[in-house]
């Protein structure tokens, strides 16, 4: 690979991907007036008619924010990206990969019809892939990479069998006409559509037991990490989950799951984060945990508890997009990302400190940021949630973990006195500093400016998207109220479980050690597969061209002799007159007898070319010569082909026990018997002519050609013979290969 | 294969080949013959020379890698087919030229395409055949 080749260029790839990025920044802030004033932006082209099926997309409040959360923090992880491994010889591609996500993920996010929010799902699902495993050289990566497909991919077919469930049910695919619609709720397939969806969802969020993968998605590049598993891809499960909750949500099903799945999901979460000793992956629990809040809220279906659930979405992704880029500054600047060997970086590090300092206040749901809002709201929601005690409990303590979580990531590397790192600490380029400053800064104006700024865009994604009476308001200061207090109660947890973070390793870690490990359960589980592969393999190919050629020819006997028995056809068989017929008729099964009996593989070539000849002959008879003439040369071809690789090979031998060769002989016969029946049953009945009238009747006047059977060949059916022609040429090189290889193994 | 008249009399067969393979082609449209078959004789006129001369005389004589001719074929006919894309037509429909008596169309230049396709496949696989067995 050449290095200096991409230097130069990639960089200026990155730039150029980050100004893109932006300018898309720029048209979804152009359309925020328009949008939160009630009306969203739609634009729609035929895709597949007939199925009733858009390329549809629709820019309301929901999709406004993701879109420009995607593209805000695109742009910023693009120009971090270009500091961060801008000097890497694939970083072109890196970029290329990297852009074709965003833009699946800012389909997703617009996709009005469900068949094109499934299109751009699994394409998000395509490019993380390439991304997570894009430092292939790494067994790891690549086992990671597959992992996070396999899941997420399989979850997205059960999401497109719900989706069908779901276009059948309401009566098409649109989304407008869906939401408008009164609501999936009492269809009877109700609950295949939301066991099917809520795979596809849980998947791609990474809710428990399908959250192996995210963690192990860490293989990936930091920038990536900080894009994809923070702030978009992961959150394609929950924008899923709100978009139809208008539709599937508020049954005692949805509520129940959704509520399981992401109580479980977020404590287990944070109790792991905050025993990983590597910061990246302390970040990538606390997402989980992240994820899992967002799908328990949306368990909801009271105002207060969707508010909570779109403010949290924006809290997380600013301050964990900036969090990781931090941790990537941090590995870049020292040369390690482990919590252990990591104090004091404050003082090399300036930037980077502040910015870890404001994204981890805003994580710990420190005032005035706008962290702290988003868990006063979610206290809020949670009190009116069915099950609030468990909910409230559930959040309480996730809450209270992620604040100690903060401490330990964000806080503790950039105090006390400084140890020896890998290499000496330094800070990051420039490139790097601006996307975690940015973002941590934002969490601090949208704290302070909560109502001005973010007010409208979730007012109108409550009344809009989910179509809630109204919206809950964004208060730093809300009132001496319950969720104050519980503020107050997850601060003091937090500090205590951050203090006594030693003691709380040795109660948790046994526990955490008995938990069966999913992980080596999906290595087992593709073990298992690979196995079945191998076995049915081995038992299907044997590699016997006999044995394939016994398996077609039987099969082929069976299926007509199965057909002539049932259909019972009247077969009048009408012997020709023609003395001539007769003597290529014998002259072909002369051939066959011949070639039947030989003992030299010329003869029998002979032998076989004879009864393709007769059959040329046959064809002229028939009125078919350009039929003839094909035949013909195929005939001549083959012969030369098979006598080529029959020269060289020792005379025929009959290596067969007398019962096999009589089996063949059996198989044989049935196959020419029963093609034999078929072809005079198939003549005796009348033709369909049809086609052939028209073939003859407009071969002239439209394609002007009198050889019906070359305009056919070469105009009315065009595209067949192009088929054909992929086909001969496939044939051909693939035996070429074939020959080629096995030539240079024998040299 | 050491046949003295094989050898003398590939060389104006193979040529005649090569020029009956042609009329069969253009005459396709109107009397038995076409790309197809077109293909078909035009690679049996070299394979019958690879016979008499050799394979990598046979090679030299093509000029051309038999696999590039092949795609190529392919190309011709993929260019042919979504030619009717600049009339706004579906693909594969046939656009005509009529000049007094001739007649030119995409469907020739298809048909071009199949006996090129053809004519490459075949020889490919001959000529690999000959050269590894």
């Amino acid at each position: 690979m050449t290095q200096h080749a991409t230097t130069g260029a990639g960089r200026l790839y990155g730039y150029a991907a980050s100004g893109l990025a932006a300018l898309i920044f720029v048209a979804f802030a152009a359309m925020a007036p328009g949008v939160v004033g009630g009306q969203p932006v739609l634009a729609d082209w035929p895709w597949a008619p007939s199925l009733n099926i858009l390329l549809a997309f629709m820019v309301d409040g929901l999709s406004l924010i993701f879109g420009l959360l995607i593209s805000g923090i695109g742009s910023l992880i693009f120009l971090y990206a270009t500091g961060y491994m801008g000097d890497h010889p694939r970083f072109g591609r890196f970029v290329l990969f990297l852009f074709a996500f965003m833009i699946s993920m800012l389909g997703l996010v617009m996709a009005r019809d469900l068949i094109t929010l499934f299109l751009f799902w699994e394409l998000t699902s395509i490019t993380s892939y390439l991304l997570i495993g894009f430092d292939h050289d790494n067994p790891r990566a690549r086992r990671n990479a597959l992992q996070a497909m396999l899941i997420t991919a399989g979850g997205g077919l059960a999401l497109l069998a719900g989706f069908i469930l779901m276009g059948t049910a309401a009566g098409g695919y649109d989304l407008a006409h869906i939401l408008a619609g009164q609501g999936l709720q009492e269809h009877p397939l109700y609950g295949p559509i939301l066991v099917l969806v809520l795979l596809g969802a849980f998947t791609k969020s990474a809710q428990f037991p399908f959250h192996a993968w995210l963690p192990n998605a860490m293989a990936a590049p930091t920038p990536v990490s900080a894009f994809l598993h923070s702030a978009t891809m992961v959150k394609a499960g929950v924008y899923l989950l709100a978009r139809l909750h208008p539709t599937l949500g508020g049954t005692p099903s949805w509520t129940v799951t959704l509520t399981a799945a992401g109580a479980v999901t977020a404590v287990l979460a944070s109790v792991l984060a905050m025993r990983q000793g590597d910061l990246k992956q302390a970040l990538a629990y606390t997402t989980l945990m992240a994820l899992g809040m967002i799908t328990m809220l949306l368990a909801g279906s009271h105002p207060y508890a969707l508010t909570a659930a779109v403010t949290f979405l924006i809290v997380h992704s600013l301050y964990k997009a900036s969090l990781f880029m931090v941790v990537g500054a941090i590995d870049h600047g020292t040369g390690t990302r482990e919590v252990a060997q990591l104090r004091g970086l404050g003082r090399a590090m300036p930037v980077t400190a502040v910015a870890a300092f404001l994204a981890c206040a805003s994580m710990a749901g420190l005032p005035p940021m706008i962290g702290w809002i988003g868990k006063e709201l979610i206290y809020a929601g949670g009190a009116t949630m069915t099950g609030a005690p468990l909910v409230l409990a559930a959040a309480v303590a996730a809450n209270a973990l992620v604040f100690a979580v903060a401490g330990v990531v964000a806080l503790r590397p950039f105090l006390g006195a400084p140890v020896r790192t890998p290499y000496p600490a330094h800070e990051a380029p420039w490139q790097m500093l601006a996307g975690p400053i940015i973002l941590a800064a934002c969490g601090l104006v949208a704290g302070v400016l909560a109502q001005p700024l973010l007010g409208a865009a979730i007012g109108s994604t409550l009344t809009g998207s989910l179509l809630q009476d109204r919206a809950a308001g964004l208060h730093l200061w809300a009132g001496f109220n319950a969720a104050f207090v519980l503020s107050i109660l997850t601060f003091t947890l937090g500090v205590m479980l951050y203090v006594m973070r030693d003691r709380f390793a040795t109660l948790v870690d046994p526990v955490l050690r008995r938990l069966p490990s999913l992980d080596n359960g999906w290595d087992q589980l593709l073990d298992a597969l690979r196995d079945l592969a191998a076995w049915q393999t081995r038992v299907l190919q044997t590699g016997r061209l006999t044995g394939y050629m016994l398996a077609v020819f039987a099969v082929t006997a069976l299926a007509l002799g199965a057909t002539i028995l049932h259909g019972r056809p009247v077969i009048m068989p009408e012997l020709p007159r023609s003395a001539f017929l007769w003597l290529t008729v014998g002259f072909t099964a002369a051939g066959a007898v011949v070639a039947l009996n030989t003992h030299s593989r010329i003869a029998a070539i002979a032998g076989i070319g004879t009864v393709g000849i007769g059959v040329a002959v046959i064809f002229i008879f028939a009125g078919a010569p350009d039929v003839a003439t094909t035949q013909l040369m195929v005939e001549t071809l083959s012969a030369v082909m098979f006598a080529i690789a029959a020269l060289r090979l020792p005379g025929l031998v009959e290596r067969r026990s007398r019962q096999r060769q009589l089996a063949h002989g059996a198989v044989a016969l049935a196959v020419g018997l029963c093609v034999t029946v078929m072809v005079l049953s198939v003549t005796a009945s009348p033709l369909d002519r049809t086609i052939t009238q028209y073939f003859e009747e407009n071969s002239y006047v439209l394609a002007h050609g009198l050889n019906i059977v070359n305009v056919v060949l070469v105009d009315f059916r065009a595209f067949d013979t192009f088929g054909e022609l992929i086909v001969v040429l496939l044939a051909s090189f693939g035996a070429y290969a074939v020959l080629k290889r096995k030539g240079r193994a024998g040299a | 294969m050491n046949s003295l008249i094989l050898s003398v009399g590939a060389r104006f067969l193979t040529a005649l080949f090569l020029l009956f393979s042609l009329f069969v082609l253009l005459r396709g449209h109107n009397s038995p013959g076409g790309g197809f078959i077109g293909g078909l004789i035009g690679a049996a006129g070299f394979v019958l020379y690879s016979f008499a001369a050799g394979v990598d005389a046979a090679r030299r004589a093509v000029r051309v890698d038999p696999r590039a001719i092949g795609v190529w074929g392919m190309a011709l006919a993929i260019i042919a087919g979504l030619a009717s894309a600049l009339a706004s037509l579906d693909p594969f429909t046939g656009l005509w030229l009529i000049l007094a008596d001739l007649a030119l169309s995409t469907v020739l230049v298809f048909d071009i395409g199949v006996y090129l396709a053809v004519f490459g496949a075949i020889l490919t696989l001959v000529f690999a055949l000959e050269e590894t067995l």
